[in-house]
């Protein structure tokens, strides 16, 4: 049994760290932020080059062809480093029309030549494929993230009455922006006036959706497990360097033990994250099970080691100068994304209660 | 990342599953929860450990020579969760098993190994822990108990407390002091429980059993050979104990656990309860909770295996697998409502009042084995580097 990257994976999260570093520093990530769309073209063509956006995209469609613990091992990363812009947007978007039997845009995705994104939610704001209402293509999505650079984005729509997914030409329609707590991922209002190409519908449609969620969730978790690192390093270098009362805050209890707990929980986030990862890579039976165990937890210890980072550095982690906030933003972001930890709650309690499968120990 | 057992592995797993269905006393799962003497049920549980030591399964983790398997990590970790799933009983001599057998084998000397590792194995010798005292809990290197040399001998004077087991013990790993030096100072000795002027006393827990006692040693001579490892290094000593505290018995927890909600989900059905939002919500917290346990355990015994030692990080399974009990044990009294309460002896209780049970003994899981405070000191000093708090 290994739990854990072996090496290739090892020097693929590496690198990934040494780029960002020299790429994605926090001044860059402050001046991205500030651009409104949150997206750096230069970024994005040398984070193409990397072959970062096309992780999962098979070899023969143009991208790397990897799996789920590598898509992890490289998101933790950009976590980390707070890397703003559509990097997961692309991810969900290329993971659904893959999921959908087809490789329409894929080599598009993977070069950095064609930015997507996918538009779920409507104003009922419900993550469930089954409240999506919009009737096929007309109306509009809200809370789509990234939509100002998409050149294609895909739509989940009812076509009479059955679920459906369509690659709508992102020029073609109506963004408005939405302006939201997360400076590093902006998301929109997108009216939509009809066209777009059929993609998948009814059980199709359903699980290329359902498949591309998960996907863009385990990603996520491990994004968020980089943050929250990187959330406890900057509080725990704080209290070792801070002097209150003759002494370094850190050495003081209350100080030190919000610094433990920050510790468990990312460290635990990260095991169900990469299990997460491994389970969907290996269609374990209980993988949907384990995408929402690391959603439920990383989405609650992410805003609580947000809650403590800033809470350690006193009045300067309350400053806009101190990085934590960011990833304090970040943390909130993403706790709602493809749903938070009540949602997927309620998902575990259909999976394994309702289904009764857990009997099975 | 590969979590899939060895085709060895699966051999291994077979075997011991085969010889747990055929063994494991078909009596035991009504007789859990009953209500019997600890002296009965402990004999039980002796005669249970024979049984697997006749089978060679009493020490899998220990070396061939001294009656063990030689077993690897991922070998001991399947053995564990085996016995878990097959619902076995645990066996008697929990502390000897867990904690001295493996101290001794790191730590003893040849003959010392000769004399008491077989013996832990067979349950002919019952073994406790004597290292708390009345002024020395979480502080250790406090400890006063007082070992002066006489000889070839060491005469002992002392109080400890809290001892588990100390009641049915023949022997006890006690941590005495032979030399005023805080952690320089402290010596382990394995001490015979029935020597003149060893005196036990029970003292009765919250939960309502005495599963732990204390002890009292009035000028009780120790022969000088029984010193585990050098004098004056019982620190060190005493420190590999505790990594072992902290070490593979989380295996067993998260099967453990897993049944109990498993139990719980169907008491939740009985009690029509599973349409419920806020039920389903919490169950499914601890669905998630248990899981995540899983898998800090998985990535725990992978870096053991990569690494040979237990590390701090036992510290975070520590403090996970206790909060995660003593919550789990009240969302389990929410969802047995008013039955939640009734103890052993109550005709109408759920699991013969072992729910009852559960919940108050789950407090003393965050004191057990080093408080949950000073877990988090471990972590906060020698996981962060932060600065030593005391
Ligand atoms: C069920 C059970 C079984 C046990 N079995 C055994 C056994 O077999 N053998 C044995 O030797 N002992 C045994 N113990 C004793 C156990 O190891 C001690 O109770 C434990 O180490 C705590 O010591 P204490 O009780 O003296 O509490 P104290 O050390 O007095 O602690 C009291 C409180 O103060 C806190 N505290 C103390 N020091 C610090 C610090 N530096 N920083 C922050 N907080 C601190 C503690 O966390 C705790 O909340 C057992 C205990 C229980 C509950």
């Amino acid at each position: 049994m290994q739990f854990g990257l072996n090496e290739s994976q090892k020097i693929l999260q590496s690198n990934a760290r040494k780029f960002f570093a020299a790429e994605c520093s926090p001044a860059d990530v402050r001046r991205i932020m500030e651009t409104g769309t949150a997206h750096d073209e230069k970024l994005w063509s040398h984070m193409a080059e990397q072959g970062f956006l096309g992780v999962l995209i098979p070899e023969d469609a143009g991208g790397m062809g990897l799996g789920m613990v590598e898509l992890a091992a490289l998101a933790e990363e950009m976590g980390r480093a707070l890397v703003p812009g559509a990097f997961i947007s692309n991810l969900l978007a290329a993971s659904a029309i893959h999921a959908a039997g087809s490789t329409r845009h894929l080599a598009g995705i993977a070069s950095g030549k064609i930015k997507a994104t996918l538009a779920l939610l409507e104003s009922s704001a419900k993550w469930n494929p089954e409240a999506v209402a919009m009737p096929a293509v007309t109306g509009e999505k809200m809370f789509v993230p990234d939509a100002a650079i998409a050149d294609v984005i895909i739509v989940a729509a009812r076509d009479n009455g059955e679920l459906a997914l369509y690659a709508v030409d992102g020029k073609s329609a109506a963004k408005t922006a939405m302006p939201s707590v997360d400076l590093t991922r902006r998301i929109y209002k997108v009216a939509f006036s009809g066209g777009g190409e059929l993609l998948a519908r009814g059980d199709a449609a359903h699980k290329a959706l359902n498949h591309a969620l998960d996907v863009a969730t385990v990603a996520l978790c491990a994004e968020m497990t980089g943050g929250m690192q990187r959330t406890m390093e900057i509080a725990v270098e704080y209290a070792k360097t801070r002097k209150q009362f003759g002494k370094p805050i850190g050495q003081y209890q209350a100080v030190q033990h919000q610094c433990a707990d920050m510790f468990l929980w990312t460290e635990s986030s990260r095991s169900a994250a990469y299990y997460a990862a491994y389970a969907l890579d290996s269609a374990i039976p209980d993988a949907r099970a384990a995408v929402s165990v690391a959603k439920v937890y990383a989405s609650d210890a992410c805003r609580e080691t947000g809650n403590r980072g800033v809470q350690v550095q006193g009045g300067m982690g309350f400053t806009w100068e101190n990085d934590t906030h960011l990833y304090y933003r970040r943390a909130k972001s993403s706790e709602i994304a493809f749903g938070d930890a009540t949602y997927h709650r309620e998902r575990i309690a259909q999976l394994v209660i309702d289904q009764a499968r857990s009997a099975a120990v | 990342m590969d979590l899939n057992l060895t085709s060895q592995e699966l051999q291994f797993r077979d075997e011991v599953r085969a010889w747990f269905s055929a063994n494991v006393p078909k009596d035991w799962v009504k007789r859990r929860n009953a209500e019997e003497s600890m002296q009965a049920r402990f004999d039980y549980l002796r005669q249970w450990q024979r049984t697997m030591f006749d089978a060679g399964w009493a020490g899998v983790s220990w070396p061939k020579q001294y009656g063990g398997r030689g077993a690897t990590l991922m070998e001991q970790v399947i053995f564990i969760e085996e016995m878990a799933r097959a619902e076995a009983p645990p066996m008697a001599n929990v502390l000897g098993l867990g904690l001295i057998g493996p101290t001794i084998i790191a730590y003893g000397n040849d003959a010392q190994k000769t004399r008491f590792l077989q013996k832990i194995l067979s349950a002919e010798e019952i073994w406790c822990q004597g290292f708390s005292e009345p002024n020395a809990g979480s502080d250790l290197a406090a400890a006063s108990t007082e070992a002066k040399r006489d000889g070839d001998h060491f005469i002992i004077n002392g109080h400890k407390c809290w001892n588990s087991y100390a009641w049915a013990a023949d022997w006890c790993e006690l941590v005495v002091r032979t030399d005023p030096d805080q952690h320089k100072g402290l010596t382990v000795l394995l001490v015979g429980m029935k020597a003149p002027g060893v005196e036990v006393r029970g003292l009765k827990q919250m939960s309502g059993e005495s599963e732990f006692c204390e002890i009292f040693f009035r000028d009780v001579r120790v022969p000088a050979e029984n010193v585990v490892g050098k004098v004056n290094d019982g620190w060190r000593v005493a420190m590999g104990t505790l990594m072992h505290e902290r070490g593979t018995f989380g295996a067993a927890l998260q099967v453990n656990y897993r049944r109990n909600f498993n139990r719980l989900v169907e008491i939740a059905r009985e009690r029509k309860l599973t349409g419920d939002p806020l039920v389903r919500q919490k169950l499914a917290q601890m669905y998630a909770e248990i899981e995540v346990m899983r898998c800090n355990q998985m990535r725990a015994f992978s870096r053991i295996n990569e690494t040979g030692v237990p590390g701090p990080e036992g510290s975070i399974q520590k403090i996970f697998w206790s909060e995660l009990n003593q919550r789990f044990q009240q969302i389990a009294m929410e969802v047995l409502g008013p039955y939640a309460q009734l103890a052993h002896g109550s005709a109408d209780a759920f699991d013969q009042g072992q729910w009852a049970y559960n919940y108050l003994r789950a407090r003393g899981n965050t004191i057990e084995a080093g408080t949950s405070e000073i877990q988090r000191n471990i972590i906060g000093h020698f996981v962060l580097g932060l600065p030593k708090s005391y």
